[in-house]
């Protein structure tokens, strides 16, 4: 095998030398989940009673007190936490991958491997998260009694759409965050702010039409609104031109993210 | 395949530095927000042209390495040797991938593994068997290789009763024993390591050398940058001296280390030394003074006094053959004085018997001129098994002569101190230099 070193020359083997190195994505991956929840006293319960304890503050705020409307007849209890699924494994996903890099210095300056691995290791974190809480939302449709379509079958379809959305902007700030860290600032203000602006405390349905197009260029929006559909079905209809115009600025994010990574993933052990 | 396994062209390496200009001593409200503007105005233009901040009020561009370029054969175990910031780790990060060349070329022939730090990624929360299929990983062994070394790992490291202890819970050795077990069984066709040797107590650094000395013989190609000369002259069949970014010499170690013992240590400023134990020499010096005759420690000195330079010394086997060099020098480099322990007639050196000893070499007084001066050691045996240099100590001690007590005083110049008789007799002949003419 053989192996040439110049300035500026790009990986031509790049995508093959990351599969290579897919036993270090897996135990990077484990060691992050692994950690996550060491010396605490009730661990991995903490994946659980988060989530559920906003989802009682989001659904007493919206629905009682606001009383917004809920998609049809779905409990809106459920239709908040089918919102917060996807949207916690986003933000999760996202402070995780911006960060990664930095907080991983002492590997990235230490030892050669496809840097890639270390932001898309540490969404999986995320994605065990997103897992336990699932299983809340089971408890919750037992409780409701509420038993979801066939459509149900295309969930991991948004699942994938949500880990795009969450890692094209999480490997474009961690790259930016390498060399600046002022981006360190701007992700927790990303994700409070986030929170607002995308339909999980309230239904996409109360958002005025003439706004439609502009709500709809936050990538979340089809993503969450995905999920309400497949899980709570007809009664939460999905709207195929927001849908197709969120999975646009995904793609857009995750063109940007790879390439800006890949241009500057080469002096990141001179600069972290 | 060609024999070549690593070919450098013309590498070059360069970072940016910043640096504070000078700071006065009361500075002005108004200098300072000046100053501090312009500070931001220069990181907001770096950033949005995409280039990275730099701390301080003027930047400047630093060359880690220039134009070096070398050759690396299969099998060959080459040791990096050279002053801080030479360049070494640079080098070695290039060679490893870490970090891009500003310009050159790099040809490697064959699967690299390098090990530039003991335990790189260990995470102190995960115990000692979860963190060596972490560390291997991190190192590029394949889990199935982890695996089956799994056993020989934990009984190099010494752990096996705290294999399911956090490693945040380890004794500061048990957690480099550990980190250096992994890394000591990778199996690449070359191997990159810097400074791992230092870690442990001495009887381990003894166990570390013998596992390198296994892999150097086991026909990978090895680059080793290191500060322990002992374990460059063990390991290394050639070695590359690096100062200031260039190459300085390359050769063969022997020929290497010598030149590099005797250039690089001429700013000693010590009039005691206390050296650390390094059980793989025979014979070795551990500890150096200059004294008085009286045995107080000392620097400077009177012309008129007597200088004893003291060594203790601790034989761990007669080592026979064995004799003594010494050589003192101004701080120039200029030689001055040559002695060897065969200068008392017969030699006290030459079989010394297992224990302590001392031994003293003394200057007359008015030998040498007022000056500064450095004395540089060396035991060396024809005889001996490890080799011809036994314990190179290098320029080890200094100090310093004044003369107050006559008229030219400091200013006397030349080599020596020796105050010459002028004797002057009454004469009632002519001169016979005169009858000459």
């Amino acid at each position: 095998m053989q192996t040439i070193l110049e300035p500026g020359r790009a990986e031509k083997n790049y995508w093959r030398d990351l599969w290579h190195y897919r036993e270090l994505f897996q135990v990077l991956a484990w060691r992050d989940v692994s950690v996550r929840y060491k010396q605490t006293v009730i661990g991995i319960a903490w994946a659980l009673i988060r989530p559920f304890l906003t989802m009682l503050v989001f659904t007493v705020i919206f629905g009682k007190v606001a009383k917004l409307p809920s998609e049809g007849n779905v409990p809106y209890a459920l239709m908040v936490f089918a919102g917060m699924l996807p949207w916690t494994f986003f933000s999760t996903a996202l402070s995780e991958a911006s960060n990664s890099l930095v907080s991983n210095a002492n590997l990235v300056s230490k030892v050669y491997f496809p840097r890639l691995i270390v932001p898309t290791a540490s969404v999986v974190v995320a994605f065990i998260d997103f897992l336990i809480s699932f299983v809340i939302l089971v408890g919750m449709m037992l409780w409701f009694q509420f038993l979801p379509g066939p459509q149900i079958l295309l969930l991991p379809v948004f699942i994938v759409l949500a880990f795009f959305a969450s890692l094209g902007p999480g490997l474009w700030i961690t790259a930016l965050n390498v060399k600046y860290r002022d981006f360190r600032y701007v992700i927790p203000f990303i994700v409070q702010f986030g929170l607002y602006v995308s339909p999980v405390g309230f239904s996409s349905s109360v958002i005025p039409e003439e706004w439609r197009l502009l709500y709809s260029l936050n990538p979340m929006v089809g993503v969450i609104d995905g999920f309400r559909w497949c899980i709570l079905g007809g009664e939460a209809a999905l709207d195929w031109r927001t849908f197709g115009i969120s999975l646009a600025v995904t793609a857009f994010f995750l063109w940007l993210g790879v390439r800006k990574f890949r241009a500057t993933e080469k002096s990141f052990a001179d600069l972290i | 395949m060609s024999d070549t396994v690593i070919s450098v062209e013309n590498l070059s390496k360069s970072y940016f530095i910043g640096h504070g200009g000078p700071r006065e001593k009361n500075p002005m409200l108004r200098d300072m927000i000046v100053r501090h503007a312009r500070n931001y105005a220069r990181k907001a233009i770096d950033m949005a042209r995409g280039r990275q901040i730099i701390q301080g009020d003027s930047v400047e561009e630093f060359w880690a390495l220039k134009d070096v370029a070398f050759e690396v054969k299969r099998g060959e175990v080459v040791g990096i040797i050279g002053r801080n910031g030479a360049g070494k780790s640079t080098l070695l990060k290039i060679l490893s991938r870490i970090t891009e060349p500003t310009t050159g070329r790099i040809t490697l022939n064959g699967r690299v593994s390098s090990l530039l730090e003991v335990g790189t990624g260990f995470h102190p929360e995960l115990t000692g068997r979860e963190n060596i299929f972490l560390n291997g990983a991190i190192l590029g062994m394949p889990r199935a290789d982890i695996k089956r070394k799994f056993d020989e790992i934990v009984d190099f490291a010494g752990v096996e009763k705290f294999l399911d202890t956090p490693v945040k819970r380890y004794s500061s050795g048990m957690y480099v024993r550990l980190a250096f077990a992994v890394a000591a069984h990778l199996e690449p066709e070359i191997l990159i390591i810097d400074e791992v040797l230092a870690v442990g107590d001495a009887e381990f650094q003894k166990k570390c050398l013998g596992k390198m000395k296994d892999v150097a013989g086991q026909g990978r190609t090895v680059l080793f940058v290191s500060h322990n000369m002992a374990a460059v002259r063990s390991l290394c069949s050639s070695c590359l001296w690096l100062d200031c970014g260039l190459i300085r010499e390359a050769g063969s170690t022997a020929e290497i280390l010598d030149h590099y013992l005797r250039s690089s240590t001429k700013d000693v400023k010590a009039s005691e030394v206390v050296l650390p134990e390094d059980l793989t020499k025979e014979f070795q010096v551990r500890k150096a003074r200059v004294t008085k005759m009286d045995g107080e420690i000392c620097s400077d000195f009177l012309c008129d006094e007597e200088i004893s330079l003291e060594l203790q010394c601790e034989v761990r086997n007669p080592v026979p053959g064995l004799y003594g060099y010494l050589q003192i020098s101004l701080r120039d480099g200029t030689e001055v004085l040559v002695s060897d322990s065969f200068d008392g007639g017969g030699n006290p050196v030459d079989n010394l018997s297992n224990g302590h000893h001392t031994l003293r070499i003394t200057v007359p007084a008015r030998s040498l001129a007022p000056g500064e001066y450095v004395a540089y050691f060396n035991f060396a045996s024809p005889m001996s098994a490890a080799g011809f240099s036994v314990d190179c100590l290098g320029d080890l001690l200094s100090f310093q002569i004044t003369d107050p007590n006559t008229r030219r005083g400091n200013n006397r110049g030349g080599f020596f101190g020796t105050l010459l008789p002028w004797q002057i007799t009454p004469c009632s002949l002519r001169p016979a230099m005169a009858s000459d003419k």
